[in-house]
């Protein structure tokens, strides 16, 4: 049991205490039993939900592994991850989700939920075993970090994830569009002479998809698709088009394509090498908008944590990724907490994200799960990498003064993480 | 004259004065090559590393002849047969290199932005001689310099610039260049090598017509279409190209009277120029190579003594 003390609830400015028990919230304001824990006078809000990390295990852990890239999370007030399947291994058998949940399980950070590979070693041409895959515990299917090139695989992928009630999760970008380029495409990549990738790779494909997914429903199919990392006003413009007309795509936004536009890549230091890439700041403006209006159903971070020696190679050279899932929540709130206000931050990292994958809202009620964060909304202290518990000990946001740190993480009643 | 840059990456912390100094310190070089003993000690006792990760010949000869006449040792480091080629970091590369006590460094890479890392990780003068597409410096600084020779000053000059602007590092040096010291840029290509981008530097402007872009120009400037491109589909032939775009006799009447035809090598003949006009009385081609030379001892000087 334990009782955490000294905290507010979201939107109160009552100092209150919650019990935990058994791995579920008892109550508020019980009398304190077993280990009482200080909350320092912190907001306390649902813990997290992260749709888009890459965790690195199994195969390529000298970038990340389970334990380091969980802590990482848990650091950052996440609850539940999904980690991408485009390890190696890839993520496309059963045995392989079971073994991955069982480790994360025994190591007492965030929830690992992982998601399988679409087709079969994520080559995009057969599709995986989805049900036993589901069966084994995958949270959704997708080939992130590839393309989908071929359409029809991706349409028999969705009427497949359709009929199991599962989340297709797309990075949508056209590969023969997209060719050599390295960032966005247009002045800065033209004075800086790097080969540059258009935002019509990214709108093109999403067309396309929401094409295959319009196709579906017309025919009372059910699909769901999801389109990670959106980066261009004109793929959201698509997106919203494709909600007015009801069809069920959902996407997310990251916070580094609303805070680093493509003018980063002057210094010409592969940390700001990320794909889909950065863009225009015309496009953060569009993609906070689209945060604001709704149209953006949740923030994903794509945590994509590379070794040092990789990002020192030049930017030809060097692997796409930006590794921060620590930072997200207080960069969110430092940067847009007077834009976007601290509910929809918080709802687009906690309820939004189990909105898209259909998955019950965690709220704070006596009885519900006890995954929780408090947050510290007023301390304002300097990035300092050296303290990360990701592998991946660089980030663009270096020496930057945010607020709105993570304090205490408790997931299934444990707490995973305390400053 | 404003601050003195530590490096010569590309020109953006230069100024047209210190530009200028360059361009004027390499009458000097160009006086020492005339001479029957072509050395000065001006260098001598430091060491200037050619650290090329990219295949280059002439660039890298130019540079160590020009170190060489000004008396510095000359380490010279091609990547091809080293450890970059199993594997090792850019970094660790110039942390091997930098032990060895070198004062500076020039860099030619295929990837752009890889000489502003090494000036990053070195700690020493780095001189950029071509990173990918993006910066050809002291290439840019020769073609001015040798335009130069033919009118005296740059103020008011329009200089073509014809071929794959795409891909050129060249094209792109000369566009951020030439405007500094007062001259206009024009750049000229079939549509796909013509990224409409480049329009957005100063005095730089686009076209696709050859005609309209050597109209009242003073200088020329074929560059080579790099046919390894052809596979990008970026030409229906490299005949239908040479038609269109070939820097020749009957383009050139659309030119100024005494217009210079330059080209930065290496060409090919009769696709991007006829081989009359690589010939011909306008042509100052094998001029910009003896330039060259001194242009790079001049820059040599300028970083490594001049600041002091």
């Amino acid at each position: 049991m334990i009782t955490i003390t000294n905290i507010k609830r979201v939107g109160s400015d009552k100092t209150e205490s919650v019990t935990i028990e058994g791995g579920l919230i008892k109550g508020w304001n019980l009398p304190e039993e077993g280990q009482v824990i200080d909350g320092q006078g912190g907001t306390v809000a649902p813990a997290l939900i992260e749709l888009h990390a890459h965790l690195r295990e199994p195969g390529q852990t000298e970038k990340e592994d389970l334990a380091s890239g969980l802590a990482a999370a848990a650091a950052g007030g996440y609850g539940t991850v999904v980690s991408m399947p485009n390890t190696s291994p890839v993520v496309d058998d059963p045995a392989i989700v079971r073994s991955l949940i069982e480790k994360a399980a025994g190591l007492g950070f965030a929830r690992l939920r992982p998601a399988a590979a679409l087709t079969k070693g994520q080559k995009g041409e057969e599709l995986a075993e989805l049900t036993y895959l589901k069966e084994a515990g995958a949270a959704m299917f997708t080939d992130d970090g590839r393309t989908n090139e071929n359409a029809r695989t991706l349409r028999l992928g969705l009427e497949t994830a359709g009929s199991l009630g599962m989340v297709i999760s797309v990075h949508a970008e056209d590969a023969s569009l997209r060719a050599d380029g390295v960032m966005n495409e247009g002045p800065v990549s033209e004075a800086l002479g790097l080969p540059g990738n258009p935002a019509s790779a990214e709108a093109a494909r999403v067309a396309r998809d929401i094409e295959i997914v319009a196709g579906l429903h017309a025919q009372g199919v059910p699909a769901r698709l999801h389109i990670q990392h959106l980066s261009t006003a004109r793929a959201l413009d698509l997106v919203r088009a494709a909600k007015a007309q009801g069809l069920p795509v959902t996407c997310e936004v990251c916070p580094h394509h609303l805070t680093l536009t493509d003018e980063a890549l002057r210094s010409f230091d592969a940390i700001f090498k990320v794909a889909p890439p950065l863009r225009t700041q015309a496009d953060a403006d569009h993609l906070l908008e689209g945060l604001r209006d709704g149209s953006v159903d949740c923030l994903a971070t794509d945590h994509a944590p590379h070794t040092r020696a990789e990002k020192e190679r030049d930017l030809l050279d060097a692997p796409s990724g930006i590794a921060y899932i620590e930072l997200a929540f207080p960069l969110m709130y430092t940067r847009f907490g007077e834009t976007l206000g601290l509910d929809r931050i918080l709802d687009l990292m906690t309820a939004a994200p189990a909105r898209v994958m259909g998955w019950a809202e965690p709220t704070l009620d006596a009885g519900q799960k006890a995954d929780l964060v408090v947050l510290d909304l007023s301390t304002e202290r300097p990035v300092n990498p050296a303290d990360f518990k990701s592998k991946a000990k660089f980030t663009p946001w270096a020496g930057e003064t945010l607020k709105g740190w993570p304090v205490l993480t408790v997931v299934d009643g444990r707490v995973a993480y305390q400053r | 004259m404003g601050s003195h840059p530590r490096h010569l990456l590309d020109f953006q912390d230069w100024t047209p004065e210190r530009l200028t100094a360059i361009l004027d310190n390499a009458d000097t070089m160009l006086q020492v090559l005339d001479r029957p003993v072509k050395k000065v000690p001006a260098l001598q006792g430091l060491t200037v590393c050619n650290a090329f990760f990219e295949n280059s010949t002439r660039t890298r000869t130019s540079f160590e002849l020009a170190a060489r006449r000004m008396s510095a040792d000359v380490l010279t480091f091609a990547a091809g047969a080293s450890s970059v080629s199993k594997g090792e970091s850019l970094r660790d590369t110039m942390e091997v290199l930098t032990s060895y006590k070198v004062d500076a460094y020039i860099v030619r890479h295929h990837a752009a932005g890889a000489a502003h890392l090494v000036a990053r990780y070195s700690g020493k003068p780095v001189i950029n001689a071509g990173d990918g597409r993006r910066a050809h410096p002291t290439q840019a600084l020769l073609d001015a310099y040798t335009i130069r020779q033919e009118y005296g000053s740059l103020e008011g000059k329009t200089v073509a610039i014809i071929g794959d602007i795409r891909h050129s590092r060249v094209a792109r040096s000369n566009a951020e260049l030439l405007p500094k010291l007062g001259a206009k840029v024009v750049l000229c290509g079939p549509a796909p090598l013509l990224p409409a981008g480049l329009g957005a530097l100063p005095g730089v402007t686009l076209t696709t017509d050859p005609r309209e872009a050597v109209r009242g120009a003073h200088a020329v400037m074929a560059l080579r279409l790099q046919r390894e491109r052809m596979s990008g589909g970026f030409l229906g032939s490299l005949q239908e190209y040479a038609d269109t775009y070939q820097v020749n006799e009957t383009l050139m009447q659309e030119a100024e009277s005494g217009a210079v035809v330059l080209h930065p090598g290496p060409m090919n003949r009769d696709l991007e120029i006829s081989g009359d006009t690589a010939d011909g009385p306008r042509s100052r081609i094998l001029k910009q190579v003896e330039n060259g030379q001194a242009i790079r001892m001049s820059v040599l000087y300028h970083l490594l003594v001049g600041r002091n």
